[in-house]
């Protein structure tokens, strides 16, 4: 809690406003890496060309309409839809994982509430200025500055706001067309109603509700505090080393060096709240290991400069673990994976991720599904045989038409009888039925529990496969 | 955490105290989440003025009329344009002209190509099936049953390759559209138990079935006798007649008796002389000519001919 903001009180609890000075740095370097390459990829992803067959030429297209996700040189139909459920389990399996080794770092560099936070802060303290300008600014009553300037941020919250729901629509439709369409007034009702919401949901997460959202409204943050173990890496306090014998003191006279304050027994903290100041979720991180913290390593780097400065030794702030820290003498601070969960989380990680490049990599050019037609389960026909009817669907994954022919095993090719599409032609992305009907003697027919059909594609017999379905009759009715 | 730190967290209390020592914590709750309940209150207010809510007299208030938010303007069965309030009703019939807009270019495809173009074609041939069970589980299920197996005693086999009046595209398109009138005579009292007996073994020996052949060669001579005349309908070698409905006797698909529900064979030919005895009545299909358009008509027929392979 910042001192001296509190004075916003129940019988509502306000937001009490964290203003963070910005702050240098190894950890707000990785911090802008990770925002630009993030913004890069979901900003301008939807404006890079792909050329492919019989569809739009965009990298990364989520056809709704056509029911398929163009994503590079893979397309994906809804059948697919095991690889979305595999890619989401491997998603949660590498955020068990990293939660397991280094506490809550989704939170605090790669989650998108923390990026576009830390967005709309730059955005913020380029406007108003640093921390205390911003301060004085809140503070002050409203005249043309405050308004200009407050005006001015949230304007441009505001285009940044319209802006990412608008790329998230470009995702789902052909961008430059979508992009006029949308200004002429001619896209879909969805188009619009998404844009709205995203822009507002955008411009209050983060520009009003900021680490309101971590502590109030994600889930994740919640169950993420429960795998915490002793041994996992969080950023802490070296309350040992900081308070002394006596507790934090200023470095007033007398108190400059490590050794005047270690003589009188005062620790390392020099009681700076830089920690405090550069912190996006408003703690105190001198206070431990609190729900509130999303682990962004901001206050590492305040500390660490203020060290340097000092003179005294790097890390008073750092990443260390609960069972290290309580220890007598601490060690260095490493990552314990030598434990089952996060072995498990590893491999488990490890399987999916082959299982799921398998499973793509292999993927075949088309779909067949035979299922046999049970109202009436079975035909006797004028002459005493048997009928069973089938009705063979052919999906077409390839982006060129494929024709597709049908054939059976095990039975004389002549009981089989395909009507009048014999062959059918399918367009990229669609399907077709054939009407296969089986017709064997009464014998034959009694014997028969099972039809193998063959459907091969043309243009690739080798990925000829052979569908089973049943074969119905009995002599009782 | 530090004595200093403690202080500055003390909780509020609503300032009751009850037996002396007993407070009621007061833990604020977050503003935004107070304000998105003042939210859900104003929508609910706007929702209940604005769509259609309460009882009011006789009716009901039917909202404030906004086109687009609580209108629904649709064309009714009789191709009126009507504006409604909201209600799902009016939602419903909207979204069957929606899909009816978007069927229209198949069945404009369906009406301008012949039957043998739309059996052929992949495209036309899905729509025939997707559009052909939606009419004819809406039409035909009702007797000729979901699959189109019809029930015997009842209803024609439609899935069979026996077709009593034409299998061909135009055969079951007349058959459609002007429906049939399936009869035969009762022989009960114009012919002796007898006779009646030998007949029913004769037309039980034309399928395989155990018979007596001594009655058997009776009833052959009557089939095609003057006393019978069964031969007029039905025609000597008992192979029936297309254009009369006269079934083929001489296949193993029955229609009027029960001979496939028979285990024994003395039943089976009781169950073809019930039929001799009582003749057939029943046999009625009704005209669909001017129940369905002619496009639904012509999308049937190829339906109901791929069912049974056709002729």
């Amino acid at each position: 809690m910042q001192v001296g903001l509190e004075e916003q009180v129940a019988p509502l609890q306000g937001r009490i406003p964290v203003f963070t000075r910005s702050v240098k740095g190894a950890f707000r370097r990785f911090k802008t890496g990770v925002l630009i390459f993030a913004y890069a990829v979901y900003f301008l992803l939807p404006w890079l060309p792909w050329q492919r067959a019989g569809a739009p030429d965009q990298a990364v297209l989520f056809d709704v309409p056509g029911r398929r996700f163009l994503i590079f040189d893979l397309t994906m139909y809804p059948q697919d839809v095991v690889w979305l459920a595999l890619l989401l389990f491997i998603a949660a399996a590498i955020l068990f994982f990293a939660t397991a080794l280094v506490g809550r770092a989704f939170c605090g560099y790669f989650c998108f509430q923390t990026l576009w936070t830390d967005f709309f802060i730059w955005i913020e303290a380029k406007i108003q200025g640093e921390r205390p300008a911003r301060v004085r600014l809140y503070r002050q009553p409203w005249n043309r500055e405050k308004l200009l300037k407050v005006g001015a941020t949230h304007l441009a919250w505001l285009a940044a706001s319209f802006w990412t729901g608008m790329t998230f629509i470009l995702y789902f439709g052909h961008a430059p067309d979508l992009v006029a369409r949308f200004f002429a007034g001619e896209a879909a009702v969805a188009a619009y109603i998404t844009v709205a919401v995203l822009t507002v949901s955008t411009y209050l997460a983060a520009g009003y509700m900021r680490e309101q959202i971590c502590t109030y409204v994600c889930p994740y943050g919640r169950f993420q505090s429960v795998m915490y173990d002793p041994e996992t890496l969080a950023v802490h306090y070296d309350a040992r080393r900081g308070e002394g014998r006596l507790g934090r003191a200023s470095a007033r006279a007398g108190l400059r060096t490590a050794e005047e304050r270690h003589a009188q027994g005062h620790g390392d903290c020099i009681d700076c709240k830089l920690c405090v100041q550069v912190c996006p979720a408003g703690i105190d991180i001198r206070e431990g290991l609190q729900y509130k913290c999303i682990s962004c390593g901001l206050c590492i780097d305040a500390c660490n400069g203020i060290m340097d400065s000092m003179g005294f030794p790097r890390g008073l702030i750092h990443y260390d673990s609960e069972a290290n820290l309580s220890r007598e003498k601490p060690a260095r601070p490493h990552l314990h994976w030598k434990r089952l969960k996060v072995v498990g989380y590893g491999v488990s990680i490890v399987l999916m991720t082959a299982y799921l490049v398998y499973s793509i990599a292999a993927r075949s050019s088309f779909e067949a599904a035979v299922t046999q037609v049970r109202q009436p389960l079975f035909v006797v026909l004028s002459n005493g045989d048997i009928r069973n009817r089938y009705q063979i669907r052919v999906t077409n994954k390839l982006g060129v038409a494929e024709t597709f022919s049908v054939g059976i095993r095990g039975l004389p090719e002549t009981a089989l009888d395909l009507g009048n599409l014999r062959e059918v032609t399918v367009k990229p992305g669609h399907s077709a039925i054939l009407q296969a009907s089986v017709i064997l003697d009464a014998a034959t027919a009694a014997k028969t529990r099972e039809v193998e059909f063959v459907i091969t594609p043309r243009a690739h017999p080798q990925e000829a496969r052979t569908e089973t379905a049943a074969f119905h009759y009995s002599e009782q009715r | 955490m530090s004595e200093q730190n403690l202080q500055s967290q003390t909780v509020q209390t609503t300032g009751h105290a009850w037996d002396g020592d007993l407070q009621e914590f007061n833990n604020p709750l977050p503003t935004w989440w107070v304000y998105v309940f003042y939210f859900t209150i104003i929508f609910a207010v706007a929702y209940w003025i604005i769509y259609p809510s309460w009882p009011f007299g006789k009716g009901f208030l039917t909202g404030v009329p906004i086109p687009g938010l609580s209108r629904i303007t649709y064309t009714n069965d009789k191709g009126e344009t009507v504006e409604s309030h909201w209600n799902t009703r009016a939602l419903l019939a909207k979204k069957l002209n929606e899909h009816a807009e978007m069927q229209k270019p198949y069945f404009n495809k369906v009406a301008a190509s012949d039957f043998n173009r739309i059996a052929g074609d992949p495209e036309l041939s899905g729509f025939v099936l997707s559009a052909g069970k939606a009419l004819f589980t809406d039409n035909c299920a009702p007797c000729h049953q979901q699959g189109g197996q019809g029930v015997v005693g009842f209803f024609p086999n439609l899935t069979d390759d026996d077709w009593l009046y034409g299998g061909t595209y135009d055969k079951i398109h007349q058959t459609l559209v002007n429906g049939r009138r399936g009869y035969m005579p009762a022989f009960g009292e114009v012919l002796s138990a007898g006779e009646i007996d030998a007949l029913a073994n004769y037309v039980a020996s034309l399928s395989g079935i155990e018979h007596d052949a001594v009655k058997a060669a009776d009833g052959r001579a009557l089939f095609t006798s003057e006393t019978a005349a069964c031969y007029y309908c039905h025609t000597e070698s008992a192979k029936g007649r297309q254009d009369m409905g006269a079934p083929n006797l001489t296949d193993r698909i029955w229609l009027w008796a029960n001979v496939p529900g028979a285990d024994k064979a003395e039943d089976k030919i009781a169950a073809i002389r019930s039929i001799i005895v009582a003749g057939v009545n029943k046999g009625v299909m009704p005209a669909w000519g001017e129940r369905l358009s002619p496009e639904q008509i012509k999308v049937l027929t190829v339906y109901v001919h791929e069912l049974g392979g056709g002729k």
